[in-house]
């Protein structure tokens, strides 16, 4: 056991955890930051999707000890301060960007770190940026117009309904 | 003008805010006071004797609870089968037993052996290690065909072999259609490959059970598309638990697409070992394990014959199709190949004679069983390929040729016993031709052969049943348990209104969708109305979703209690005011007295219900809360046509989907924009399987082959185009109340083909004599087929 001291969404935390435990588990066990999800064992679904010190990082891939000292940040934080939805997370809804909902918010996370480095990307672009994060639900259409609408582009000039 | 609210309406869906913030709660979010972690030995063989499982070393690791093997569930009941087949002889199908933890013979790779209940997972894993078992290895059977062989290996000591049932319909048209294709101007054959997927919903299966000494209770908190059939299943089958002593919960569930709705051992395990134990226990399945351990889809080997005559029109169709089950019957895998497959052999045309005859075969495989779709897919696609083939054989055009041979006349009793209520083939296929632009095509091809590739353009039909199902029908068949669903409309003193509903949702939207209805019906806002779903302790009896029946069957059970609720009300408001029942109109809200100006608002009338002061109390009870049961009277039959646009580098062999359209008939629709996204993700997991999507075995040793995202390609955002849908054509059910068809597995259904299509078109185009290429068309495929 070591003890991890870190910052997830703005409030400093520190536990005792066992070397082997991942960032992903001590989010959702040990904190009970459940928003973030476990879809694969091999690191490639972006479910876990969250941000440390402001980087995409999947949780899986990473020990919690490493993430000592770091600046975490998950779904839980991203709604604006009066508990609104943000814009990537209006987005998604005003363009049903999501159906069952446990893809959301590895996809939501993935969206907004794209969009801090590409403020207005291509379809092509985004695209690209999601092969680490797979939907099983919504074929991505309407993933790619939510993202490009949370982007200020036009989308019904890009895609149909 | 769109409507913004009730039906017709894109209501934005009120669960996205849980989901989008990480309020959700899935199975896996609960942890209970106390609960102990299981973790399952699973065979690392596909098909092998337990000679000796030593667990002692196990028991005495840190943290063990309990060990569990086999042995603790002798005189347990198997898991269940909910179909049964009757083959072409009038012999039931073999149902060997399907022990919750092995049970002397492990049979597929995955196949549980022991379980070690801890205080931690991690504990439970370290455990596990220590178990020691030996297996004495046994040849597996893995190919179809070599293991229907004599002389080859057993998956079942006890079956005389390893054929599940031999299925003929319509038997007694099998001389006619053998007579018909003989005597054909024109016959065109194929043999394909229905590909094995994993359906790999993104949220891996869980299970939590939970037993309180105090009333004797048990619950199970899973991740099911269908908690009252798991009670049922689990409770009565296997586990002896009367249902009043059980209860299932089914949370928020990270989709579905069938795997979720059969009843599983990890659930049965955990309902039994918390009430051993003492302690609730709890199984997160990872991804691993869920490709050994969920039900997996279509797998089947298919020679279909198409007859034609001197103009083209069809003859007969003669199919005959190896089914694989895997090693055990999962809860519907009988069923999928046989009664959703065989009849919808007729497709979208008149062909007068189909016979069908299905072989289900027992490997050491992964169980089968319904994936979306579900034996509908399967059929759409032989029928959708040999059509195509014709066309090319004989020169005419694909669409010309489908066209020629529709349906156009409704009702219509096919030759494989269902009768199609309404559709219109040529509507959908005309509004296909517009959204797609199938005239520019022409000039697209040229453009990519400018850049050096090949263009192709595939085009399909599909007609599906859904709103499953009349239990009257679906009894006389073999199904195991009504197909009804039900609704409980509570209304609340001040006029909001619980919904309770035997559908589930998980991801279909129905917290959004089913309030339009009632909203629209009432005249009252959406958001005075909750739907309450997947917990058996709360909601009526239903039998959950899947097949497309939520809104279909579920839905119209809702409208039925909601129009109790109507005439109750009008009872209370004529009392309220001193006006004849039949006089009451209830518009936007409001009880009006025809002809007057009298009325009272919806409010006034639900709180006179539960404060009767003023009340007609010797005619109606207080209160205002009605349930139905709805049991439908035929399947539902949307249908469509779809096209697929792809360029093709005859350098790799590498497919590009360029466009991608789909017109649908989903009946009447009460939100475009939760339909919309159904067909999108159903077309994504269609294109997934025909270029993307393999579940792979070993052909001699039975190991897995794709047992992560490694190795078994999921789409992913680049993989796939925009799509272009359009569900403007409507021809209403005509017997259920909202006129309704469903729309859930559509997009799975109808776009393999096309695909497909749509690569040989390419090949073809660019002088390759390509006849058929299986699913999927990865580019190593296609480059073979190139090269001839
Ligand atoms: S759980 Fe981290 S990538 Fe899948
Ligand atoms: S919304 Fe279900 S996996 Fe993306």
């Amino acid at each position: 056991m070591a003890k991890v001291a870190m910052k997830v969404n703005g409030k400093s935390v520190s536990r005792e955890v066992e070397g082997r435990t991942l960032l992903v588990q001590f989010l959702r066990e040990d904190l009970r930051l459940t928003g973030t999800h476990v879809g694969c064992d091999t690191s490639q679904c972006g479910a876990c999707l969250v941000h440390v010190n402001g980087e995409a990082v999947k949780s899986c891939t990473m020990f919690a000890a490493e993430a000592d000292g770091a600046e975490v940040t998950t779904i839980e934080a991203m709604a604006n301060d009066d508990g609104s939805l943000n814009t990537v997370q209006q987005a998604f809804q005003d363009y049903h960007g999501l159906q069952c909902g446990f893809c959301t918010p590895g996809m939501v996370m993935s969206a907004t770190a794209l969009l801090k480095d590409n403020p207005k990307p291509s379809e092509r672009e985004i695209r690209e940026y999601l092969q680490g994060n797979i939907c099983r639900c919504t074929g991505y259409h309407n993933i790619i117009k939510a993202i490009m609408a949370a982007s200020g582009q036009d989308v019904a000039s890009v895609a149909a309904e | 003008m769109p409507k913004d609210t009730g039906i017709g309406a894109s209501s934005k869906r009120r669960e996205d805010v849980r989901f989008l913030t990480g309020n959700g709660r899935y199975t896996d979010d609960i942890n209970i006071y106390g609960q102990t972690y299981v973790h399952f030995l699973r065979s690392d063989v596909a098909h092998g004797r337990i000679t000796s499982i030593d667990t002692s070393a196990a028991e005495s690791m840190p943290g063990v609870v309990r060990v569990f093997t086999g042995k603790d569930f002798e005189g347990i009941g198997g898991l269940p089968c909910g179909w049964l087949v009757t083959d072409k002889h009038g012999q039931p199908m073999k149902e060997p037993a399907h022990p919750v933890l092995a049970q002397g013979k492990v049979r597929h790779v995955g196949d549980p052996i022991a379980a070690v209940v801890a205080e931690s997972l991690a504990e439970a894993r370290d455990a596990a290690e220590a178990i020691m078992v030996d297996i004495e290895e046994l040849p597996a059977v893995v190919d179809m065909k070599k293991a229907l062989e004599s002389g080859a290996s057993k998956v079942h000591d006890d079956l005389a072999d390893n054929l599940c049932f031999d299925w003929g319909f319509v038997e007694e048209n099998r001389e006619a259609v053998d007579n018909a294709i003989a005597n054909s101007a024109h016959v065109t054959t194929l043999e394909l490959v229905n590909n094995r997927l994993v359906a790999n919903p993104m949220e891996p299966r869980v299970a939590v059970g939970e037993y309180n000494r105090s009333d004797d209770m048990s619950t199970l908190h899973t991740t099911s598309q269908n908690p009252h059939v798991i009670r049922l299943l689990m409770g009565a089958f296997v586990l002896g638990i009367p249902e009043h002593k059980l209860r299932v919960v089914a949370p928020d569930v990270g989709g579905g697409f069938g795997t979720k709705i059969f009843h599983y051992a990890e659930e049965a395990f955990c309902t039994f070992a918390s009430r051993q134990v003492q302690r609730p226990v709890k199984w997160t399945s990872t991804r691993s394990e869920a490709f050994m351990s969920d039900a997996q889809g279509r797998d089947h080997v298919t020679k279909i014959e198409l007859g034609l005559d001197a103009d083209n029109n069809f003859t007969a169709l003669r199919c005959l199709t190896y089914a694989n089950m895997g090693a055990y019957l999962s809860t519907f895998a009988s069923c999928t190949p046989t009664w959703l497959h065989g009849t919808l052999l007729a497709g979208n045309y008149k062909t007068p004679l189909i016979y069908t005859n299905v072989k289900a075969v027992f490997t050491n495989t992964v169980p089968v069983d319904a994936y979306r779709g579900a034996g509908r897919p399967e059929a759409t696609f032989q029928i959708e390929r040999v059509i195509d083939k014709a066309a090319r054989e004989l020169g005419v055009d694909p669409i010309k040729l489908r066209r020629q041979n529709f349906i156009t006349e409704f009702p219509y009793a096919t030759p494989v016993a269902v009768e199609y209520d309404t559709g219109d083939y040529v509507a959908t296929m005309d509004k296909l031709e517009e959204i797609a632009d199938i005239a520019g095509f022409a000039a697209r091809r040229a453009e990519s052969e400018k850049n050096g590739k090949l263009r192709g353009l595939g085009v399909n039909c599909y007609i599906e049943a859904c709103g499953i199902a009349p239990s009257k029908l679906v009894g006389q068949l073999g199904a195991r348990a009504g197909l009804y669903d039900a609704a409980t409309v509570r209304v609340n003193a001040t006029g909001s209104i619980s919904v309770m509903v035997g559908a589930h949702s998980h991801g279909q939207g129905h917290e959004t969708a089913f309030p339009q209805v009632v909203a629209e019906m009432l005249g009252i806002p959406e958001d005075q109305i909750d739907i309450v779903h997947g917990d058996t302790s709360k909601i009526p009896f239903g039998m959950g979703t899947y097949g497309s029946r939520s809104l279909a069957v579920c839905g119209s059970a809702m409208v039925r209690a909601t129009e109790k609720i109507i005439n109750k009300a009008k009872k209370i408001a004529a009392h309220l005011m001193e006006a004849s029942e039949a006089d009451i109109e209830l518009k936007n809200g409001q009880f009006t007295v025809a002809g007057t100006d009298k009325s009272v608002a919806w409010g006034d009338v639900t709180l006179a219900a539960y404060v009767p002061h003023n009340y007609p109390l010797e005619d109606i009870e207080p209160g205002l809360e009605e349930t139905a049961f709805y049991d439908p009277s035929n399947f539902t039959y949307p249908s469509g046509a779809y096209c697929c646009e792809l360029e093709l580098d005859p350098e790799t062999g590498k497919v590009t989907i360029e466009r991608f359209s789909a017109a649908d008939d989903f009946g009447n629709i009460i939100n475009p924009m939760i339909v919309s996204g159904q067909v999108h993700g159903g077309i994504a997991q269609g294109i997934g399987q025909a270029l993307l999507e393999n579940c792979a075995y070993d052909p001699e040793t039975g190991q897995l082959l794709s047992a992560s995202y490694m190795d078994y390609a999921m789409p992913r955002a680049d993989d796939v185009p925009f799509y272009a849908v359009d569900h403007s054509c409507q021809t209403p059910c005509t017997h259920n109340p909202l006129g309704v068809k469903g729309c859930g597995e559509a997009g799975a259904i109808g776009s393999p083909p096309a695909v497909i299509n749509a690569v040989l078109d390419a090949l073809n185009s660019g002088g390759h004599k390509v006849e058929h290429i299986n699913m999927p068309a990865t580019p190593s495929r296609v480059w073979a087929a190139m090269q001839g």
